[in-house]
């Protein structure tokens, strides 16, 4: 009746045990909180079922910086762990748990966290900067944005019910194979990550049309802001990429429950194939998270220059030749397979390659700032602290490149110190600048300075504190995923700065915390009446804050690259306005569950519960037919309507 | 929000923009089909000379048998087309009548693939036996799902033309159903080459 799913499920030690109550107790005060305030229905009418793509991408946000608390308490953990467990002493952790635990950190900071900040942004801005009410398809956007939480669910679900993979965040086989992990583990990470993906494949669609067909009238291609381009390649990476983790993630599936043979090592199996295809996701999927960061950088630095872009079209050509490099440099992540020296060296180079356009980008930035007027506000130190760390990260990744180097450093915690240099200081520090740069947009008040920069200098410091010894400790011979070392290595000290440097990172996401409280009750103070609170250049500053729900009570019409800024320079006033009645989508709940059903399909598959896996497909075909036989999806709101709400808000804006 | 008018029928300008979205959006679909299906077929190259000491395509494969299937799905491309004509003539009988023969060639050719697969599966060649067969199985299943849920769409969309006729949004259902129809098509010559056509000559 439920598969292998029994009481032993919920048999843990005492770490988890606290983690399960604390699940428990947080979900119990989330309910009792929303019904104490009688909110239930605000929460489902305004959010759970709204296909507002602004809505949708503060939902992202929220679930994104949920599971950032989450994969660093992995980190303080896996810190805590190897800063003690030397020599006669192992720590607090058992070598099992602590394979989950880093396991988890990966996949859960990868797929949950930076793909949760960077589609919440591209959900909340991109159709604003082009001029658009809306995506192209609003209903698939609510689809995708359930999936991702339903995966989300279901990793956090493996704290409560059953173990989590200790494969790796990549569940290289055969460790990941039936033969070696025969728990429930990997199926957790499969299937997590199989329905989080499908609703990332099905945003890549989605945000492609809407780029490349909703742009108002005069913006052509190379008249788009900077971040549209990089959401463009980016999503462009996403169609080409994601099909391929789709399929990857299956054929272990098969294997592990129809005990079909693609990657075992006996019975005709290659393992080595699934290295490579999940490289061939792996690789571009890295750099599908920078690209719109690097967007952001592009807006943020040019706003707080008070200056134009400096070499737009370099930009665009570097974004796309970074995106096309991309597919062909995966197999730099396994040169010790023993491809041979000529398909190495031709990896390598274009490993090294790709540091030209990526260059390009940095002096482009630079040369922005260059005799521009700088104003140093919270947005721009993530910048300033990007350009510093991502440039060290990345000659890190240039020394990598080199196959003979490779060889010498494969696997050890130089690549994690390099790689976490380029996710944290090049896609986190953006999506923190970008969060800081538009919360107005979206809330009406601006996010408090001081505690921004508080937090701003305890990541950079303790980021650099917990990382530069990893690059040391990884010449030193120090392996990753390490639970254990002899004492005579010498390797604790640097392993107790590394996690002093976790602590501080750690005062700098308490930082953060308390920066949205204290803005939320100052918010009077730092209200933003204006709608354009940075003197900003692009479309979306604009409009009023926060961004009336059709965005654009009149579609734009833009003649330049920064239109805004052309418009306030020439000193223009808008004209009378004309306003017609808007088509808006309705609210529904079907995305939700799509996803819900999706969810139970995972969940039965993973527990080999037989009769509820049709249920949850069944159900989602179901959800499916419904929407498709419904005509009636969308309203018109009158134009004396769209006059009303723009009045207030302008009397807002004068006031 | 409440006293807001839902209008569905009166402005029709919502509904001619988002006839090209959907069908620039479906081709964007099929793209990333088209990766998930390369994938297989990467993989199927990778592992189609690891039989295990089991039987390879020379032994498995039956060419008449592989070749009906194929003669059945390309006519049911060619009874797609023909609806999709009748569509643009706003002929409602006649589009039902040829999706409804489309349907049926895809049942036989559904029924016909099982049949293959019960055959191998119960000689002791299911996809458990080896890496060539665990490969044979996904590429070959997994355009047979497709197909499946080609088939499932038709009912819904011949049902939805059925009880509303010819419309703008019916006839732009009816357009990506046919996309897809011939998208898998296609997907099954390259299967018919790759797998059974090299899996059986002798090269």
């Amino acid at each position: 009746m439920l598969g292998k799913l029994n009481l032993q499920a919920l048999q843990h030690g005492p770490i988890v045990l606290g983690a399960q109550i604390s699940i428990v107790l947080a979900g119990i005060s989330v309910i009792a909180l929303l019904t104490y305030f009688k909110r239930w229905k605000w929460l489902w009418n305004e959010w759970l079922t709204s296909l507002d793509p602004k809505k949708i991408g503060v939902m992202y946000i929220a679930i994104a910086v949920l599971m950032l608390l989450r994969g660093f308490v992995d980190a303080l953990m896996i810190r805590a762990q190897q800063a003690t467990s030397v020599g006669a002493s192992h720590g607090f952790l058992t070598s099992d748990h602590f394979q989950q635990i880093f396991s988890a950190h990966g996949t859960i900071m990868i797929f949950f966290v930076a793909m949760g900040l960077m589609f919440g942004l591209i959900n909340l801005i991109v159709p604003l900067h082009i001029g658009a009410r809306d995506v192209a398809f609003p209903f698939l956007n609510s689809i995708s944005f359930w999936l991702f939480a339903a995966g989300m669910a279901l990793i956090n679900l493996s704290l409560v019910l059953g173990e989590f993979s200790a494969a790796g965040w990549l569940a290289y086989p055969p460790l990941s194979g039936l033969a070696y992990s025969p728990g429930v583990g990997v199926d957790y990470w499969i299937w997590s990550l199989q329905i989080a993906g499908v609703g990332s494949l099905l945003s890549g669609i989605n945000f492609v049309v809407t780029i490349l067909k909703m742009r108002c009238p005069g913006m052509t291609l190379m008249k788009m802001p900077m971040f549209v381009w990089t959401v463009l390649c980016s999503m462009i990476m996403v169609i080409f990429a994601f099909p391929i983790l789709t399929a990857t993630l299956t054929m272990l599936a098969l294997d592990r429950s129809l005990g079909m043979h693609f990657f075992t090592s006996d019975m005709g199996g290659n393992p080595m194939m699934y290295i490579n295809l999940i490289w061939a996701w792996g690789h571009p999927e890295v750099y599908i998270l920078v690209l719109p960061a690097f967007g952001v950088y592009s807006e943020v630095v040019a706003t707080f220059s008070r200056k134009r872009l400096f070499g737009y079209t370099s930009m665009v050509w570097a974004t796309a030749s970074i995106a096309l490099l991309s597919f062909i440099v995966w197999l730099h992540h396994f040169f010790t397979m023993g491809a041979g020296a000529n398909v190495n060296a031709f990896f390598g180079i274009m490993t090294g390659v790709i540091a030209i356009p990526t260059g390009v980008k940095i002096f482009n930035w630079l040369f922005t700032m260059f005799r521009g007027r700088i104003l140093f506000a919270t947005p721009m130190l993530w910048f300033l602290g990007f350009v510093v760390l991502f440039t060290i990260g990345g000659m890190a990744g240039v020394l990598l490149s080199v196959p003979s180097i490779d060889f010498q450093v494969h696997n050890s915690l130089f690549l994690v110190a390099h790689f976490h240099m380029m996710i944290v200081g090049g896609v986190v520090f953006g999506y923190f600048a970008g969060i800081t740069y538009w919360f107005p947009k979206i809330f009406g008040f601006k996010l408090n300075e001081r505690l921004g920069r508080y937090a701003f200098w305890c990541w950079s410091v303790g980021f650099t504190l917990a990382f530069v010894p990893l690059y040391i400790l990884g010449l030193m011979g120090a392996t990753r995923r390490l639970d254990h070392y002899d004492a005579s290595l010498g390797w604790q000290g640097l392993f107790a700065v590394a996690g002093v440097g976790a602590l501080i990172v750690g005062a700098g996401i308490g930082f953060q915390l308390l920066q949205f409280v204290v803005s939320f009750l100052q918010r009077q103070q730092n209200m933003d009446t204006t709608g354009d609170p940075w003197n900003g250049r692009t479309l979306e500053w604009s409009t009023a804050s926060p961004v009336p729900f059709y965005n654009f009570a009149i579609t734009p019409e833009v003649s330049d690259r920064d239109p805004f800024w052309a418009a306030k320079q020439a000193n223009q006033k808008p004209d009378q306005p004309h306003y017609t009645d808007i088509h808006m989508p309705k609210n529904t709940p079907l995305g939700l569950y799509i996803a819900g059903f999706s969810f139970l399909f995972g969940f039965a598959v993973i527990w080999h519960i037989l009769w509820l896996a049709p249920v949850g497909l069944l159900g989602v075909i179901a959800c499916v037919i419904i929407r498709v036989s419904d005509d009636d999806t969308g309203y018109y709101l009158p134009a004396v309507e769209v006059a009303k709400i723009e009045a207030t808000s302008k009397r807002r804006r004068y006031a | 929000m409440t006293e807001l008018v839902a209008v569905s029928t009166v402005h029709h300008d919502a509904h001619h923009q988002a006839a090209p979205k959907a069908l620039f959006g479906f081709w964007v679909y099929l793209m990333t089909d088209c990766v998930l299906f390369a994938t297989l077929f990467a993989t199927y190259a990778v592992l189609h000379n690891n039989v295990n000491g089991g039987p390879g395509g020379r032994e498995l494969f039956s060419m008449p048998f592989v070749l009906t299937e194929t003669l059945i799905l390309l006519t049911s491309s060619f009874t797609t087309g023909l609806a999709m004509l009748a569509a643009h003539r706003n002929a409602k009988k006649q589009v039902l009548i040829w999706f409804g023969v489309t349907a049926l060639l895809g049942i036989a050719f559904l029924t016909l693939e099982l049949t293959e697969f019960r055959h191998l599966v119960v000689e002791g060649n299911s996809w458990r036996r080896s890496g060539f067969l665990s490969a044979f199985f996904t590429l070959v299943g997994t355009h047979g799902l497709h197909i499946a849920t080609g088939l499932v769409w038709m009912v819904v969309a011949g049902a939805q033309v059925a009880r509303q006729g010819i419309t703008s949004a019916t006839l732009r259902r009816l357009k990506l159903l046919s996309l897809f129809w011939h998208f898998l098509d296609l997907v099954w010559i390259f299967i018919f080459t790759i797998v059974y056509l090299m899996g059986t000559l002798p090269l």
